[in-house]
């Protein structure tokens, strides 16, 4: 009896320390890739992707399964550097143009907060009972407001060229 | 030939100087209403600082600078400020973008002037704020504040000051008639600068096609020190900096540098005038000599005009038009962008409005590219101007970077001789559009990203906060259960 304890107790600890020596010296990193391209990515957890945050997205595109286009906040930037990135050609002036942003209808706002406390990027400003207002430069345009809104008064509305932002469009074809 | 061309590349298209080149400046009477843009310089738009109803002097601030990169804007003229609102911008896109709109009293009272003080004894950190306050930007064109030029050279070692009298747009004769007939105080505006930067020497650069300026401004010049008229030969692009620079002093200014990193600095013969005003008689910049010309114009002249002055008035004053213009630009013809409105007002940086009739414009149907290579001996960046224009129209804007894109000045030569009519410059200009509007767009998710990491920082800590409480609250009950036991409904 004590004789088998003994040689389990031997056998476990052998064991335990082989595998531990082993778990750190075989140790496999993670792709490093994925750590690069979850990096890139705008890191709001939005889920525009269909992925459930930025990392599964970024290890999705690094596999194949996701194209570099598929992150709306990043836009074409977003797109033209994960390309880059992954030696992959895109053709960016085929990708759709422009950024929408989430906008209130301060005439059926009731002040209600739920838009602002889902906003990932604090993008909402407003408090109990007063008009809330979105600003442009943080929306990253992921809707969670649109569908935290009981009220419905939450549109995507386009960008509007300023004389900051405008540029020439393309030639058309010759 | 072009052994002798003082830089590479370039075109010689028709002058049509001779529209306006012989006739003397005009003086615009005031206008009935003013729009007085506040923006009319690279940068941020300048804050109004008048309400609607307030009474204005001539050359009184109405307009701060705004946040960085910005320049103050005057009012023109004495009279009622009638509203601050949006009105059709000098700018391709037709946008609008807001002004100052003055009801003139026709009094033209001008703001008190200060005791002047010579200007040549002020510090020079002085004169740069002088300048910077008078709203003083690039009257060439670009319309980059000059103070902010000139305080950037101060402590680059700059040896040259080089005054761009080249004109080398066809049609313009602004700065023609300015140096003709007021080539005192451009030589002032010249060693003004000189001062403020503490340069040695002055070149005055003037295209050989101007017989009457240099005559007027060597007459002038005569007993300067260290002041040179340089005449050079008549080839557009002259009048860009890079070019000029090489012409004038043989140096080249490396790619993605400045003018000072060949110890130069360069500005306008207008802004040189507009300089010498301020500081020498305190006035602000109001006012500026416009050519208001083009087949289309009944009278072709130069007009010295307030700023804000509506361009359909500015043509009214040439004679009208002899019948609808095919097409209205602001700027020459080479560089200036189509307006499509005649309600546009003149800006700081404008220097010409030209209405052109059919057969002086050519607008045929782009034919593709036979790389006949002529827009690549016509670049005076030495660029290849069909190898860019071929990556911008397949979106690879990467590449067309790669070839030079961003030291393309955008001088239209290319275009010119393109014997297919390939709208080159205007795929340079998409290209970089959309070059700008990506680098805005990465900045822009830099920032929320920022915004995403510090909101979950106080989502995390105001979890373990609550957490946290709610331990405190269980050890406390754990040492008082009575206490508890009296109150269960603050649990739930």
């Amino acid at each position: 009896m004590i004789g088998a304890i003994l040689l389990l107790t031997l056998m476990g600890l052998i064991l335990g320390t082989a595998l531990g020596y082993a778990a750190k010296a075989f140790h496999v990193e993670g792709n490093p890739l994925v750590e690069e391209v979850s990096q890139m990515m705008p890191g709001t957890q939005c889920g525009q992707c269909g992925f459930a945050g930025c990392t599964p997205a970024a290890e999705a595109i690094v596999n194949g399964d996701a194209e570099v286009t598929c992150c709306p906040p990043g836009g074409t930037s977003l797109a033209a550097s994960l390309a880059k990135k992954l030696g992959i050609d895109i053709k960016l002036d085929s990708l759709q143009e422009g950024v929408v942003f989430a906008h209130i209808n301060s005439a059926l706002c009731t002040g209600c907060t739920r838009c602002y406390k889902v906003c990932p990027t604090d993008a909402i400003v407003g408090a109990n009972k007063q008009i809330h207002m979105v600003i442009n430069a943080a929306c990253t345009s992921c809707r969670r407001c649109v569908e935290a809104c009981p009220e419905n008064c939450i549109d995507m509305l386009p960008e509007q060229a300023t004389l900051d932002t405008w540029y020439w469009p393309k030639p058309k074809a010759a | 030939m072009a052994f002798f061309s003082p830089f590479r590349g370039g075109v010689h298209p028709d002058s049509f100087k001779e529209l306006s080149a012989t006739l003397p400046i005009m003086r615009l009477p005031i206008p009935p209403q003013l729009f007085v843009p506040l923006r009319q310089h690279a940068g941020s738009d300048a804050v109004a600082i008048v309400e609607p109803g307030s009474h204005v002097l001539k050359g009184q601030l109405i307009a701060r600078a705004g946040n960085g990169l910005s320049a103050p804007v005057h009012a023109p003229t004495s009279g009622i400020v009638a509203a601050i609102t949006p009105v059709t911008a000098a700018h391709p896109s037709g946008m609008k973008s807001n002004a100052i709109i003055i009801k003139p009293d026709r009094k033209d009272t001008p703001v008190k002037v200060p005791t002047l003080l010579d200007p040549f004894k002020l510090p020079r950190d002085e004169l740069a704020q002088k300048i910077a306050d008078a709203g003083i930007v690039g009257m060439g064109g670009a319309s980059f504040p000059a103070a902010v030029k000139l305080s950037s050279a101060i402590d680059r070692h700059v040896e040259t000051i080089v005054i761009n009298g080249s004109e080398c747009e066809p049609y313009l004769t602004a700065d023609d008639r300015l140096m003709t007939e007021r080539a005192e105080k451009i030589i002032l505006g010249a060693r003004l600068i000189r001062h403020v930067v503490g340069a040695q020497k002055i070149a005055i650069a003037i295209e050989d096609n101007k017989p009457n300026a240099i005559s007027a401004m060597q007459k002038a010049a005569v007993g300067e020190q260290q002041l040179e008229i340089v005449v050079v030969p008549t080839r557009y692009p002259m009048g860009s900096a890079k070019q000029m620079i090489k012409a004038v002093t043989g140096h080249e200014v490396p790619a993605g540098g400045r003018s000072s990193d060949v110890g130069v600095l360069m500005h306008n013969v207008a802004t040189a005038y507009a300089i010498a005003e301020a500081l020498a008689e305190s006035k602000p910049l109001t006012s500026r000599i416009v050519t208001v010309s083009g087949g289309a114009i009944v009278r072709p002249q130069n007009v010295e005009a307030l700023i804000g002055t509506p361009a359909r008035y500015l043509i009214e004053f040439c004679g009208g038009t002899v019948n609808t213009p095919t097409r209205l630009l602001l700027g020459g013809p080479m560089m200036g962008h189509v307006v499509q409105s005649l309600d546009v007002p003149l800006i700081k940086g404008v220097a010409g409005i030209l209405a052109l009739t059919d057969h002086e414009i050519t607008n045929p149907q782009a034919s593709p590219c036979i790389r006949c290579g002529r827009c690549v001996s016509a670049c005076p960046m030495g660029l290849v101007p069909l190898e860019m224009a071929n990556r911008s129209k397949h979106g690879d804007f990467d590449g067309a970077n790669d070839y030079g894109l961003s030291d393309c000045i955008l001088c239209g030569s290319c275009a010119y001789v393109c014997p297919s009519h390939i709208p080159l410059v205007h795929y340079f200009q998409y290209a970089k559009g959309h070059l700008n509007s990506q680098t805005a767009q990465s900045k822009r998710m830099q920032y929320t990203r920022q915004l995403a990491e510090t909101r979950q920082e106080r989502i995390d800590k105001a979890a373990a906060a609550k957490a946290a409480a709610k331990a405190a609250k269980a050890n406390r009950r754990k040492r008082s259960p009575a206490k508890t036991e009296k109150s269960p409904q603050g649990e739930s």
